[in-house]
């Protein structure tokens, strides 16, 4: 039998106090000064009780790339930020495009078993963008694919993208698109702006997103599909959809921790610890970022956590390679960005980062509401300390994070997956 | 001063008019011989190229030599580099070598900054990428200054591929510093999308700014572009941003013209204007010599004053 928990004094969604009692993977029931016989106490007071957050954007590096991450050690990370499931995402070497390969992550992250690993299929071929990968195929494998991404490529051939979207529908699926103009970026370094012209790094406009997203909406909307939009990163992106919204587009969006927290003033050091796809845009950007997540124009933060081993960014900036790893920051970058701000409360919080998540995935058993009879995906936060970020204590294969000794609010103190303790008192079990 | 120069910006004004008051003084030491200095005896100094530019590389050498550092040439080519070490791996080399300088030249704009990371002596940017190359502007300035005097006030007139040229970069914000009015000229394509946010006045009419320059910086334009569609041939980008004799004969009498080199004749600046008496393209090769010897004395900080005991030909 799993061990019962009885979770004291946590602030369900920052509310008042409560116990939340944990047996057989669900929550059995939520009171106050509940019978504790036979359950392990967990002293919850002054804690933050989340519902496990969700992941829509996360790349895990296996099969293919383990000298960066495995799904084994990207779980462990997973866990350690509070997450009880993760998207992994299709570019892996070989391309997540098959039944097999699908069925292969998803078997890893259940033998890991420090969260859910949902794979996420890719919507072309070997990620060519040329012709449809099996995507029925994918949805109908024990993994049970849902979304599609082509994730670090744009589909960017609109009668594929159009075919996509079309496709998907017979399996209620989503195409996650990364938004690039492959023309207008090639050799892009940086955002083309104030500073890429002040560094001599080739520019990456933010036209090159909006473009694609603009195109998108309305190709959703012609053939009535679901579309998803990765990490939008700028403040035109942001009017885009949320005009597409208006007009009653099935579209919903993405945004990193880290679009809410940092600008491309950090490129002027060179370090590519910086460097990432699509890139740190302008202090206006952040700020329009910031006010979508909070309207709800974009719907979730996803972590576009992507690892890779040091010689990769111990490089100069134009050989270096896009990506920062972000699981186990995100929580504390968002209660920076976004709740000490005022912007979200952690109602909000929970509805960005784990309901609305598994819901765009279609994940039945995550993301739901911390009450009686719901599967016990807990995250329990401590908001109190303020902690240099320190990559080395980091569960994480790779160190390649962007806040390495800044100071950042919050600590995960423990998550629960279906009523089993992944971490307990900061530490991974 | 700083310790290490890889932006213009890193200099002060006094800095900048440092460097030049030492420059001429080196230049004046110097002069018509092959005399050198034993300013920076018992110093190394390192040209790490990774990109071929012989005539930067054999001024950087000449400077080092002149003020007797020992210089280390360490090229990309045939070295371990084209065999995949790393930049971090040759600084790393570079520091058991124990250089005092290192003189970077790099495809890649900022390893010059990176660099500066992984070594403890100084380091001096050749030129990185399309960012900047800052012993350029020193020398240019240095060239004006002896041609024109004070730059203060004096109208600088930058034509050419500006977006990708860290010759303009690095004289923009040198040229401010020293109190010029710059003007960049160039088609809109080959601006930075933010050249509202240079120190730089911007136009797209050579004809119009050319009467009121007192000094026109020629660029080179790489073929290359075209191919990218930036303009649609070498011919019309010749006849709407070149400078050939016709549109010279416009300019103010004391005005000068400059060339970074290498120069392609017939496309950006004729042969007329490039051997007329207005040129100062020989002078601007004798000159970076001067300039980088007062770079590499002021960094180095040798133990000796920088016109000290002459030292007998080598
Ligand atoms: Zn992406």
């Amino acid at each position: 039998m799993s061990t019962a928990y009885v979770i004291k004094g946590a602030r369900i969604l920052g509310g008042d106090p409560a116990d939340i009692v944990v047996r057989d993977g669900v929550i059995a029931e939520i009171g106050a000064n509940v019978n504790t016989e036979g359950a392990e106490v967990v002293e919850a007071e002054g804690l933050i009780a989340l519902p496990g957050l969700v992941d829509l954007h996360t790349h895990l590096r296996e099969p293919g790339r383990e000298d960066a991450e495995t799904v084994e050690s990207g779980t462990r990370a997973a866990a350690m930020g509070g997450y009880t499931a993760v998207h992994a995402m299709a570019n892996t070497d070989p391309v997540a495009d098959s039944a097999g390969v699908v069925e292969q992550v998803w078997r890893l992250g259940r033998e890991a078993g420090y969260c859910d690993v949902q794979p996420v299929g890719a919507v072309t071929a070997g990620l060519k963008g040329e012709r449809l990968a099996e995507l029925g195929a994918m949805a109908d494998s024990a993994a049970g694919v849902r979304v599609f991404s082509d994730d670090g490529h744009c589909v960017s051939d609109a009668v594929i993208m159009r075919r996509a979207l079309e496709y998907v529908k017979a399996f209620d699926g989503v195409v996650a698109q990364h938004a690039q103009e492959p023309r207008l970026t090639e050799g892009a370094q940086m955002n083309e702006g104030e500073m890429s012209a002040a560094l001599g790094m080739r520019g990456w406009p933010a036209v090159a997103e909006e473009a694609i997203i603009a195109r998108d909406v309305l190709l959703a909307q012609h053939v009535g599909s679901r579309l998803h939009v990765c990490h939008v990163s700028t403040a035109g992106s942001v009017e885009i959809i949320r005009w597409a919204k208006s007009k009653g587009c099935r579209v919903t969006a993405e945004v990193t921790p880290h679009h809410l927290l940092l600008n491309d003033g950090l490129a002027a050091s060179y370090d590519p610890i910086y460097k990432v796809n699509p890139p740190l845009r302008t202090a206006d950007d952040v700020t329009a970022l910031r006010h979508a997540l909070a309207d709800g124009t974009i719907d979730v933060v996803a972590t576009d956590h992507a690892p890779h081993p040091v010689e990769a960014k111990e490089t100069e900036w134009a050989v270096a390679a896009m990506g920062m790893i972000g699981l186990e920051t995100a929580l504390s970058v968002v209660h920076e960005a976004m709740v000490e701000t005022g912007l979200l409360d952690w109602a909000g919080v929970a509805e960005r980062m784990s309901l609305a998540p598994a819901r765009i995935g279609r994940l039945s058993g995550q993301g739901r509401p911390l009450e009686a009879g719901s599967p016990a995906n807990i995250t329990l936060y401590d908001p109190s300390p303020r902690r240099a970020v320190d990559p080395a204590a980091m569960a994480s294969k790779s160190r390649n994070t962007p806040y390495a000794g800044l100071e950042l609010p919050g600590r995960v103190v423990a998550t629960f997956l279906r009523g089993r303790a992944t971490v307990l008192e900061g530490k991974l079990q | 001063m700083k310790r290490h120069l890889i932006s213009a910006a890193d200099l002060t004004r006094d800095d900048a008019l440092l460097v030049l008051d030492t420059a001429e003084e080196l230049a004046r030491a110097t002069e018509g011989s092959m005399k050198k200095l034993p300013t920076l005896r018992g110093r190394t100094v390192v040209n790490l190229f990774f990109e071929d530019s012989t005539r930067t590389r054999i001024s950087f050498e000449a400077a080092a030599k002149r003020l007797s550092a020992d210089v280390i040439n360490f090229s990309a080519k045939g070295s371990s580099v084209s065999k995949g070490e790393s930049l971090k791996d040759t600084a790393l080399t570079l520091e058991a070598m124990g250089a005092d300088g290192v003189v970077i030249r790099h495809g890649a704009s900022g390893a010059p900054h990176r660099l500066a990371n992984w070594v403890k002596g100084s380091v001096v940017n050749a030129g990185d990428g399309t960012h900047e190359h800052p012993t350029q502007a020193l020398l240019d300035a240095f060239t004006m200054r002896r041609r024109l005097g004070d730059l203060e006030g004096r109208k600088v007139t930058i034509v050419g591929d500006i977006l990708h040229s860290r010759v303009a970069r690095s004289n923009v914000l040198l040229l401010n510093t020293l109190g010029a009015e710059v003007t960049v000229v160039a088609p809109p394509t080959l601006l930075p999308v933010a050249i509202d946010t240079w120190p730089a006045e911007v136009s797209y009419d050579l004809d119009a700014v050319l009467p009121k320059s007192d000094v026109v910086m020629m660029l080179r334009v790489q073929h290359e572009r075209m191919n990218a569609s930036y303009f649609p041939t070498v011919r019309e980008y010749s006849r709407r941003y070149g400078l050939d004799a016709e549109r010279m004969a416009r300019m103010a009498d004391h005005a000068i013209v400059m060339h970074p080199g290498p120069m392609n004749r017939g496309v950006e600046i004729a042969a007329e204007v490039a051997d007329s008496v207005r040129s100062t393209i020989v002078e601007q090769v004798a000159n970076g010599v001067s300039a980088r010897m007062a770079v590499l004395y002021l960094l180095l900080g040798g133990s000796e004053p920088a016109i000290g005991k002459e030292v007998s030909q080598s």
